[in-house]
């Protein structure tokens, strides 16, 4: 089995600099697309090979590059920027590859600002990771000296100059248009979308959004090509994904494995199963984010379509597991009360809406929950929904409370009937 | 008023950017590496290096969770109160790390040594709980670990 990100990882995610990056390889198929190829035939090759984003919600990255104005006047100014802002509760993935191999990313995204013709690249990171954040300005310097970044790369004519912005922390930063309010200095609230940031991104100027494992996926993908990464899933969607698995299991972790392994062999294969004394009741299949799968889904396909159409979203792919000795309302609670701090407060069903479910979940596990509250838990969770708010940050709230509320009912309506939290 | 070596590296951040007021972020940032917080007085002196109002300032100040508008301890703990740390029990060591420090979230201690705070999911789910005692990570705490690593930070 293949497994193009991860197999240069060390263990512990130990040093990997340029000179191992370079013995491997690395950037050898950025002298060939320098060399070989034009902004055009990357795009393109990258639209065949149907790279779906990873950073959650599977928008094809090729058709996001070919939003971009080319219109020739190569003075313009376009942005290029790896969303790095890993803060979904329960993933831990993007900070693996980039403590694992930055010069991976860095690769990838010299490549990608080719494509676009930007002349500028951001890679906006977490502020809480500072062992990525060390290892990153060490390979970008790195790669500053070996000629692969700054003026007249390898010769070509390109320029690139790349920057690590260290963030002050907030989710919302990690939504695209509200992270470049961010990098502009600014409080990171969403902005209006259209025009959307190829149009009008980074200071008004046509910008990419990517996350990191998107693209530390592009020079794996210019050097075997679209096909290949196609072969390299479960489902024909493309390539492999970083999954993962926290909670009371045997061995919490993440792997690199074809995209659409299903949640059992996941749960089972790769996370060694339930620790001794738990059962298995659900869990979010890619983030807090993300609507609950139960027993029944074990056999679905991890990958975006096969989710989706189980009811959750492939999210991030690494999974957090609800086991029998943990209350389910607690865990919802503290799930809604994450994304009630984390609201930027800036549209009515967000700001009002989280807040007013976080107490009453509170009320609930503590047991002066009332009756009716059930049902307007379910009205809030459809009122924070798609199509009500500014950005995805309520409906993402919504998911797990809405299948919540649906796949542990009775747990809800125990607490409320016995006045108490059965598991307290 | 903002110190030589502040309004130097202040300078050095806004040089990347097309105007100084981009540079808000890096500019808080770097006044609270070197004091601990951003006071009143830092964040009107902000607003005038960078040419825009204390209101700006102060709203980017407040808006961004690792900035301090208060004086915080020598140390700062972050506790992951999400939810893989919940399941694996974070609700305890808070309990431990508060009886024992005699502070609750928000608290800092009457010497001045540490700060706690909660704080959302660290990445470091896999090897839940997890904390962070200033920048540095540490994982799978136990109570006899947290008592171990609080000696190491005066």
């Amino acid at each position: 089995m293949e497994k193009p990100l991860t197999k240069n990882i060390r263990p512990d995610s130990a040093d990997y600099n340029l000179e191992d990056y370079s013995r491997d390889s690395g950037y050898s198929n950025l002298r060939k697309v320098l060399k070989n190829m034009s902004p055009a035939e990357v795009t393109n090759l990258v639209k065949a090979s149907n790279l779906l984003g990873r950073g959650g919600a599977g928008f094809p990255t090729g058709v996001k590059w070919s939003l971009i104005p080319m219109d020739g006047d190569s003075s313009k100014q376009k942005y290029l920027i790896c969303n790095a802002d890993e803060m979904e509760p329960g993933t831990f993935k993007d900070r693996y590859l980039l403590e694992g191999n930055p010069h991976q990313l860095i690769e990838g995204m010299i490549i990608s600002a080719y494509a676009i013709q930007a002349s500028k690249a951001y890679i906006f990171l977490r502020w809480a990771y500072k062992k990525a954040e060390a290892g990153l300005r060490k390979a970008i310097d790195e790669a500053y000296k070996a000629g692969y970044l700054g003026k007249n790369i390898l010769g070509s004519g390109f320029n690139l100059d790349l920057y690590v912005h260290s963030s002050a922390g907030r989710y919302i930063c990690g939504e695209e248009t509200a992270l470049l309010n961010s990098l502009e200095g600014k409080r990171a609230v969403p902005r209006t979308k259209p025009p959307y940031p190829a149009i009008s991104g980074l200071f008004g100027k046509p910008t990419v959004v990517n996350n990191v494992e998107t693209l530390s996926w592009i020079s794996h993908i210019v050097e075997n090509g679209a096909d290949w990464f196609k072969g390299l899933s479960l489902t024909g969607t493309g390539g492999t994904k970083l999954y993962g698995a926290s909670g009371r299991v045997k061995k919490p972790g993440i792997w690199e494995l074809p995209l659409g392994t299903t949640m059992r062999e996941l749960l089972e294969d790769h996370a060694g199963g339930m620790i001794a004394g738990h059962r298995f009741r659900g869990a979010l299949p890619g983030g807090v984010s993300t609507d609950f799968l139960i027993e029944e889904h074990l056999d679905v396909k991890m990958d975006f379509s096969t989710v989706a159409a189980a009811g959750s979203r492939l999210g991030t792919g690494t999974m957090i597991i609800l086991d029998d000795k943990t209350c389910p309302v607690a865990f919802i609670h503290n799930v809604e009360r994450f994304f009630a701090l984390e609201s930027c407060g800036w549209c009515t069903p967000c700001r009002e809406g989280l807040p007013w479910v976080e107490k009453m979940l509170a009320s609930i596990e503590e047991g002066s929950g009332k009756m009716e509250y059930i049902d307007l838990l379910n009205f809030n969770a459809e009122y924070m929904g798609p199509g009500n708010t500014f950005c995805a940050h309520a409906p993402g709230a919504a998911e797990p409370l809405q299948s919540g509320l649906k796949y542990f009912h009775d747990d809800f309506i125990k607490h409320i009937t016995d006045k108490k939290c059965p598991w307290r | 008023m903002l110190s030589e070596e502040e309004i130097k590296e202040i300078q050095e951040e806004i040089k990347q950017y097309p105007y100084p007021a981009v540079a808000c972020i890096d500019a808080l940032k770097i006044v609270q590496h070197h004091r601990g917080w951003v006071s009143d007085e830092s964040v009107k002196d902000i607003a005038q290096l960078l040419s825009i109002s204390n209101e700006e300032v102060d709203g980017v100040a407040t808006f961004y969770s690792r900035i301090y508008r208060k004086p915080v301890g020598r140390n700062v703990i972050l506790i992951c109160d999400s939810v893989s740390c919940m399941i694996m029990g974070y609700e305890s060591l808070y309990e431990h790390i508060s009886k024992k420090l005699g502070i609750r979230f928000g608290g800092t201690t009457s010497d001045g040594r540490f700060t706690l705070l909660p704080n959302s999911c660290l990445g470091d789910c896999d090897n839940a709980p997890a904390l962070m005692i200033n920048n540095d990570h540490f994982n799978k705490i136990t109570a006899e670990k947290i008592d171990e690593l609080l000696k190491r930070y005066k």
